[in-house]
């Protein structure tokens, strides 16, 4: 019973992750203000929520379609950087500079899409990881137009001349976006789309006698996740005010990776709570400033390690175990 | 006689310097039951991957209908009308078991991406007219027990005739199985017996590489004989029973029967 | 031959050279155990800097190289034990998360035992630039070209001649046939480890006087000779020398010839083509799939 996606009938079942986790995400993201004092815990709250959604779209990637990507801060680099510059130099209202940036950012995807996952395993890995790594390198180098190693600023986002600023309008901006970014990946896992990418996971020989164009398929992932993270991007760059190239680099990407493995691959609300934990960690690691490496580097590995299924999954086993 | 449903010609596959499958050309029918035997290694499983699209042919060429099929990718002859079973299981453990044989009809979904990630009311009801198809076929195979149930759960004859109702999902005109019988006890053949047989009553040819010579011979219209990657001989079981090249070939003596 | 060409030549020759050492302990590693050993540039690290620590203390340099090359194996030896057998059979995901953990953690005790600066190491035998075919090239980098030749035939000595070598070489075709034969396998992959690492030392410490050392100087020295590895045909030892000098020279002439700005990209620009025309690499294996 509960089974997740196993609908019998069109009746709503609480239980199931796209009503039952939907509605406590929903609750959390209503009730968290309660407990952000200050506005230094709204920030955090609204870091969160900026690398969930990039995690829920990876998560996609990674624990769906069981691809990898070690690039993924370069999207969420060319959302931020794409709606900064057409703001900040060009003029355009943020509206219009967010659709045309996470539109070219799709169509980048699609197009590098196609050939960098005909690979498999580490050549997949490697192609993603130089991917990241040109986009990092043009955007410190192409410093007339991004301000190079120093970052440049961007201006408040507007709509219909209303400018969106501050913490708290910022706090339910993202937590509106989180929230159907979770709605639009879970309507994608429980669709034949989503069961195509499963399948691609499951076994991809299989998938493909089935029917599957399993390069289109990865594809269409491959971009939905970009788009996830371009659109953060964008989000994280207006809500900041300023961007600088370190979240477009190859560690923010293996942050990003981490996050969605800590969660629990396959486990959208896994993403989530991946992306929370590891959000918390440096922030809580400040206190040990110059450990502050070394405790990330040892969690890191301890995790996968000793969890190598991610939290959530691992803390679900255990607690089905002591149900017994 | 009707024209072949399934036209072999002159097909090929080299493997660096090894010929796994030499000049192999034969003729298929529709509607009828035809099987693919030879000694180990004879590249049974190398010319069936080469049919299904899994390997690319080094040379010859492949008819299916009419339609030249050769070198297409198995998703595309997939539409073609092609499914086929694997020898050793390419199923999904990480879904359920009907969530499997959904798969199966994957081309007959409207799997859009836009769709689905808005999950229209048109993407209910197919999800809902999916389903109830799928239970349909695991009950058709035999499988009626296992609705609820999750593929890695499941024990090993009943897996493989789980790949047999997803290859069923797309409904197709030609089905090629590998191996169905390999594991399986006396008992669970007959049932793969009973489940081929009623598979050709329904109109689907079914091709069969087995090993498993009382089934091939009880449930057989047509077979094909390889050695060594070329084809042996081929014709109705009786034939091919007591033509002296294949006993020779499986026994390595010129002694008859 | 222009002597300007002939200067990126050699440039390129020497900082190849070093992508040649590092690819080559990727090679080892991923051979032994099919992973892809992220933290093989702090290899290169970690025997600079302490190779400097160590010439700072006093210890003449003869000393220090070979205690700076044991410090680094050791460290080797530890991430094999520590983080990798631990995790056996994981899949590449959890695998590439561990390695690279373990580069941020071997970082970050970097900057607790040293600290954030950059360290020159002193040249091995002083740095009067030397004349050759109308370019200048550093003492120093002769000591770079001729170490790493000496120790490419070194490894082809071990892995064609000796008994471990060839043991390491049946390991990564066939571990389990390998460890059938009587061969250690567990052995064998602490001794990969731990060779990947003194090969990454010796790198390190050779260009440190050229290039000065510091707590991330392994982060681009790694990727970039995992890429030169991918470029010669991930797992094959030739590939890995290959690649390394090819990379370096591509690097040399394309910063010269076309942008300078781009230097770093021009390594990944080459892997993204590699990957797209010939994954498989310069030297490397093409498998099929057996269904």
């Amino acid at each position: 019973m509960g089974e997740p996606g196993f609908h019998r009938t069109e009746h709503v079942d609480w239980r199931t992750p796209r009503t039952g986790g939907m509605a406590l995400l929903a609750a959390v993201v209503l009730v968290l203000p309660l407990a952000l004092i200050n506005n230094y815990w709204y920030e955090v709250a609204i870091l969160v929520g900026i690398n969930a959604i990039v995690c829920v779209g990876l998560n996609l990637l990674i624990g769906y379609a069981g691809q990898i990507s070690l690039g993924h801060a370069g999207f969420f680099g060319l959302g931020a950087y794409g709606s900064a510059i057409l703001t900040a130099r060009y003029g355009w209202p943020p509206l219009a500079a967010l659709a045309a940036t996470t539109a070219g950012v799709a169509l980048l995807a699609l197009l590098v899409g196609r050939p960098i996952l005909k690979l498999k395993g580490h050549y997949l890995a490697m192609a993603t990881l130089g991917m990241g790594i040109i986009i990092s390198i043009v955007v410190v180098t192409e410093d007339r137009l991004t301000g190079g190693p120093d970052g440049m600023s961007v201006p408040a986002f507007t709509l219909f001349g209303l400018g969106l600023a501050g913490e708290r309008v910022w706090y339910w901006i993202v937590g509106a976006a989180l929230l159907a970014a979770v709605w639009l990946a879970l309507n994608l896992i429980e669709s034949p789309a989503g069961r195509a990418l499963r399948a691609l996971h499951g076994s991809e020989v299989g998938a493909q006698v089935s029917g599957i164009d399993a390069t289109r398929a990865k594809v269409a992932v491959f971009v939905i996740s970009a788009v996830f993270a371009s659109f953060a991007g964008s989000l994280s760059a207006h809500y900041s005010g300023f961007i600088t190239p370190g979240k477009v680099g190859f560690f923010h990407s293996i942050e990003l990776v981490t996050m969605v493995v800590f969660g629990g691959m396959a486990s959208t609300f896994g993403a989530v709570i991946g992306a929370a934990a590891l959000t918390l960690l440096p922030q809580l690691l400040t206190v040990l400033k110059e450990y502050e490496m070394v405790v990330f580097g040892a969690v890191m590995i301890a995790t996968m390690v000793f969890l190598p299924r991610g939290f959530l999954p691992s803390l679900l086993i255990e607690i089905k175990k002591k149900g017994k | 006689m009707n024209p072949p449903q399934l036209r072999v010609t002159a097909l090929s596959k080299a493997f660096g310097g090894v010929l796994a499958v030499d000049q192999v050309s034969f003729d298929l029918e529709a509607g009828k039951v035809n099987s693919i035997i030879g000694p180990n290694g004879a590249g049974k499983t190398t010319l069936l991957n080469l049919l299904t699209g899994v390997y690319a042919p080094s040379a010859g060429t492949v008819a299916l209908d009419g339609a030249d099929v050769t070198g297409l990718a198995p998703h595309r002859l997939a539409a073609q009308g092609m499914a086929r079973t694997f020898q050793n299981l390419q199923l999904f453990f990480n879904m359920s078991a009907i969530e499997n044989v959904m798969v199966g009809r994957h081309l007959r979904e409207r799997a859009g991406w836009f769709a689905a990630l808005v999950r229209s009311p048109r993407l209910t009801a197919g999800e809902r007219e999916s389903r109830e198809e799928a239970a349909r076929l695991m009950q058709f195979v035999g499988l009626g027990e296992y609705l609820d149930a999750q593929a890695d759960a499941m024990p090993y004859g009943a897996l493989k005739r789980l790949e047999i109702a997803r290859a069923l999902g797309g409904k197709p005109k030609l089905l090629l199985l590998d191996e169905p019988a390999a594991g399986l006890n006396q008992t669970e053949t007959q049932a793969i017996n009973a489940l081929i047989m009623n598979l050709a009553k329904s109109g689907v040819t079914v091709v069969l590489v087995e090993h498993n010579m009382r089934l091939v011979m009880g449930v057989s219209d047509h077979i094909v004989v390889l050695d060594y990657g070329r084809k042996l001989c081929e014709g109705s079981a009786e034939r091919v029973r007591n033509d002296p090249r294949v006993i020779e070939a499986y026994l390595g003596s010129a002694e008859p029967g | 031959m222009s002597a300007q060409l002939a200067q990126y030549l050699l440039s390129g020759l020497t900082v190849g050279a070093i992508y040649a050492l590092v690819a080559l302990g990727f090679a080892i590693i991923y051979n032994a155990s099919h992973v892809i050993n992220f933290a093989q540039g702090e290899f290169v690290m970690i025997g600079g800097m302490v190779s400097v620590s160590l010439a700072n203390a006093g210890l003449p340099l003869p000393l220090a190289i070979p205690v700076a090359v044991l410090a680094a194996a050791a460290v080797g030896l530890a991430l094999e034990k520590f983080a990798v057998e631990p995790a056996r059979g994981a899949s590449v995901v959890t695998l590439i998360i561990i390695t690279i953990g373990a580069s941020i953690l071997l970082r970050g005790l970097a900057t607790l035992v040293w600290d954030k600066n950059l360290h020159p190491l002193r040249p091995f035998s002083g740095d009067r630039p030397i004349e050759l075919a109308g370019a200048t090239i550093l003492p120093q980098s002769l000591w770079v070209l001729g170490v790493t030749f000496a120790i490419v035939l070194l490894l082809g000595w071990f892995f064609g001649r000796t008994l471990t070598g060839k043991a390491m070489l049946a390991t990564s075709y066939n571990p389990l046939a390998a460890r059938l034969c009587g061969v250690n396998v567990r052995f064998v992959l602490l001794l990969s480890f731990g060779l990947s690492a003194a090969l990454g030392a010796v790198a390190g410490i050779l260009i440190a006087p050229i290039t000065l050392t510091s707590w991330d100087v392994g982060v681009m020295l790694g990727l970039k000779g995992f890429a030169a590895a991918i470029l010669g045909g991930l797992g094959s030892g030739a590939g890995a020398v290959a690649g390394g000098l090819l990379l370096g020279i591509a690097e040399s002439l394309g910063a010269g010839y076309v942008s300078s700005a781009y230097k770093d990209a021009i390594a990944f620009v080459i892997i993204l083509a590699v990957l797209f025309f010939m994954p498989s690499g310069l030297f490397g294996k093409k498998s099929a799939e057996r269904v």
